[in-house]
Parts: C-alpha cells; structure tokens; sequence
C-alpha cells in the first residue's frame, strides 16, 4: 500500500515545473529550539494557503517530524531509501493527515548522519524543487556533517533562535558558516513577554542586536505547543490559537505577503490597566 | 505614578547579565574565527619583541580568555636569549592586552579578516623590553 503522488495539488514526477520550488533550510545550530516544531507549523500553514509542501526530515537517527505531524504510523521509507535507490520517491513521501498539498521524507531512525552522500542529496533537494512550491528541510543540531547535507540543497534559510545566550551565540556561528547566499532569516522561538518585561530574559531587540537578521517573525513560550506535539496536530491548524496564527503569518511573509511580524503580546498587568484607565484616555 | 510603580516592580533582572555575557563570548568566537589576523598580530608581536630578546618563535602561544568585563590577549612567548646585554635573562615575556570589545565587532559576521599592515618598526632603542603590559583601549558606548 504506497502513497502514490496522484493528488492535483501535487505536480506528478515527470511534470516541468515553469520555476523551481524554494528550498529552505531551517536550522539553528543548538538543539531543542524548535527546529522541528518550526518546519511543521510553517510547512503546514504554507500548504492550508494552497501550495505543494515536501517536508525533509535532515535529522538523520534522530526522527522527530514525523512525530510532531502525527505522521508516524504512516511512513514506511525514509530518506535514506531514497537516497540509496531503494525505493523510489514517491514510495517514501508520505501523505499529511490535515492538509492535502503536504508530503513528508521522513529521515531514517536507526542510520547514521554519515550514511548520507552529500552529493545525493543535494541532487533529491533538486528534484523536489521541480515538483514542489516548497521544500522545507528540518536541520539537526551542530554543524558537522549532518548540517552540511541538510545545507547543501538549499537555497535559503531560516533560523530559529531562542532568548538565551547559547542559543543567540550557536545561530551567529551557524549564519557566519552560511554566509549571506542563504538569506537567513531570523524566527525568534520560546519568548516569554513577562520574563522580558520584567529584564530577566533577552528581549526581540537584544537578540536582534547582535544577529541582525530579517525578523519573520515571534513565538511565544507556548505550553499548546507541547499539548499539539502530544496530539500531532501542529497549532498552525488551529484557528483560534494566537501561536497557531503567528505560524500563518510567518508563512504569509514567507510566501511574500505584506504582512507584519508576529509578535507576542504581554498580557497587561493590574497597574498597567489602571494606567490605560486613567492614562489612555487622555492620550 | 505609574512610572514609580514600574521602578519598583520591574527591571531586577539577569537579562542585562546576559547581553553582555553574549557580547563578550561573541567577541572571542569571532576572533576564533579569524585565525588569519592571529597570525599576522602574533607576528607582529615577536618582530616587535626580537627588536630587545631572542625568542623561540616556534613555542609562541596566544589565547584569549575573558577576565571580568573584558577580553584578555595572553601571550607566551619563550625567550631563548637577551640580546643586549640589558637586564636580566628571563625565561619568558607574557604580555597581556586587555580591551573592553567594541560592539562593532560583535556585530560584524565572521569573514576573512585581512591581515593587517605590518607595525612600522620604530628604531629607538629603549632600555628594558617591559616584561609585562596592560592595554586598556576605552570602551565604545555600546548601541
Ligand atoms: N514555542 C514553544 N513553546 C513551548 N515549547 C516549545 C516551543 N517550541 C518548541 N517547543 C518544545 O521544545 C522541544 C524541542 O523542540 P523541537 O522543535 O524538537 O526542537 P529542535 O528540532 O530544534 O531540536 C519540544 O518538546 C517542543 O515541543
Ligand atoms: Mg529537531
């Protein structure tokens, strides 16, 4: 029983794309920030806008994607297959639950970065960009090999960075490595309004200090995130989620819209409403 | 008012702790990065030092390290024999530098770093080669 690529919304093998798809890499160089969570909420929300999304699992012997899409009953080959020629493409896409333009490539769980061939994938992440709008490529942590393959295919990045020292320090290594032909853009993952209000966490502003990236937009730390990873239903698909409507807009600036940065609000405090009582409407 | 209760109930945080944390570490990764203008400031350095002591060229160690509020140069450079006969031989001149780091250069990405031009030798002949320097270069008003 192989999912065959026979849905409208996604161009059949042999179709000539008019342009290529766009390759985005999303990496960070520290683990735990969000990388994967980031590529399944984006990939999502692209594809609820109506275009073809291919998400590639890069995080070879180490599968999460599959996970946080709720994808992992269904996947039956990996990355790895494909790169080998065990099977071909279209055997080891596998379809999304939620959205019918969304195909995952599942990376291999009991192989080894090392296993990759560099070249090989730099030739599948060409292929992909013939058949689809977009292919987002789900990064592991570090910079040694297993970056440079989930790299070297790409045409663009993002980079997902949270409020604390390390992880500012590991994404100004891994943009410096990049360099400007990526056009790394920044998605600031885990802020916590409060904490920075109060100057007991890095602020948007201080961590743009230092990176100075296009800023495509702001996660809060969002305790339905881990509840949507448990479920694997990525917030993206929830209307009524403020995170779930970030990661749209995120993509809607991915895509290109005119929209602005998602940004996460700080509940007001007693005073403060006390000061927008009395304060605001004078103003 | 208000801006009274903000004093009193805001801004006791480690965040500030942590921005010049990140500015200091940044600094040294960067110049970690530029192994290119290490070379030429080591260079430089030993021509400068043969100008007084014979040193072993081959055994000069750099690092950096940060020290308080500021990043620290530590140089080791052997000394095989006193040139002149001027003072006492010693076995090794540590310099140190210390600079509190501009903030341009936390911002600059990495990139090759041109080397820069050679010191021009300056041929006055001092006394003593001073065994130890501390060179503070004044802080820039961070942005
Ligand atoms: N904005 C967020 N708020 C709360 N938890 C988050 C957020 N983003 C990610 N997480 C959680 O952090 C953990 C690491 O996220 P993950 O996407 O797997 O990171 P990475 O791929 O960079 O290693 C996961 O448990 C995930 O649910
Ligand atoms: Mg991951």
């Amino acid at each position: 029983m192989h999912l065959r690529m026979e849905e409208k919304e996604v161009p059949q093998t042999d179709a000539v794309r008019a342009k290529l798809g766009r390759a985005i890499v999303i990496t960070s160089g520290k683990g735990g920030v969000g990388k994967t969570t980031t590529t399944a909420n984006i990939g999502t929300a692209l594809a609820q806008r109506g275009a073809s999304v291919v998400l590639v699992d890069a995080d070879v012997g180490l599968r999460n994607l599959d996970i946080v899409l709720g994808l992992e009953s269904r996947v039956k080959h990996h990355l790895l297959d494909v790169l080998e020629e065990h099977v071909s493409l279209d055997d080891a896409l596998v379809a999304d639950k939620h959205s019918a333009s969304l195909r995952l490539l599942a990376a291999a769980q009991s192989r080894e970065k090392e296993d990759v061939d560099t070249e090989k994938m730099r030739a599948l992440i060409h292929t992909l960009r013939e058949r689809f709008d977009y292919v987002l490529i789900d990064c592991p942590a570090g910079i040694e090999l297993g970056f440079k393959n989930a790299v070297v295919g790409a045409d663009e990045a993002i980079v997902v960075c949270t409020p604390e020292v390390s992880a500012v320090r590991d994404v100004d290594r891994v943009v410096g490595l990049l360099g400007n032909a990526f056009k790394p853009q920044l998605i600031i993952n885990r802020l916590r309004p409060q904490l920075v209000k109060k100057g007991k966490m890095l602020s948007v502003e201080d961590v743009n200090a230092i990176l100075r990236l296009p800023l495509l937009g702001v996660i809060a730390d969002e305790p339905e995130i881990i509840v949507a990873t448990n479920r694997g239903e990525p917030l993206a698909l929830r209307e009524d989620a403020p995170t779930g409507a970030a990661y749209r807009a995120i993509a809607a600036r991915v895509a290109g819209d005119d929209v602005p940065a998602p940004m996460p609000s700080v509940a007001l405090t007693f005073f403060e409403r006390l000061g927008s009582m009395f304060g605001g409407k004078r103003s | 008012m208000i801006d009274f209760l903000k004093k009193l109930f805001g801004h006791s945080g480690s965040s500030s702790t942590a921005k010049e944390r990140l500015r200091l570490v940044l600094m040294t990764d960067h110049l970690e990065l530029a192994p290119d203008m290490i070379d030429a400031m080591k260079r430089d350095l030993v021509d400068v030092i043969s100008r007084y002591v014979e040193v072993d060229r081959d055994k000069i160690d750099v690092t950096f390290e940060q020290q308080d509020k500021a990043l620290a140069m530590l140089a080791n450079i052997p000394i095989l024999s006193v040139n002149r006969a001027n003072g006492q031989p010693a076995p090794s001149v540590a310099v140190a530098a210390s600079a509190e780091p501009a903030p341009a250069a936390v911002a600059t990405a990495p990139a090759a770093a041109d080397a820069p031009a050679p010191i021009k030798r300056k041929r006055r002949r001092r006394k003593k080669a001073k065994s130890q320097g501390v060179a503070g270069v004044p802080e820039t008003a961070p942005a």
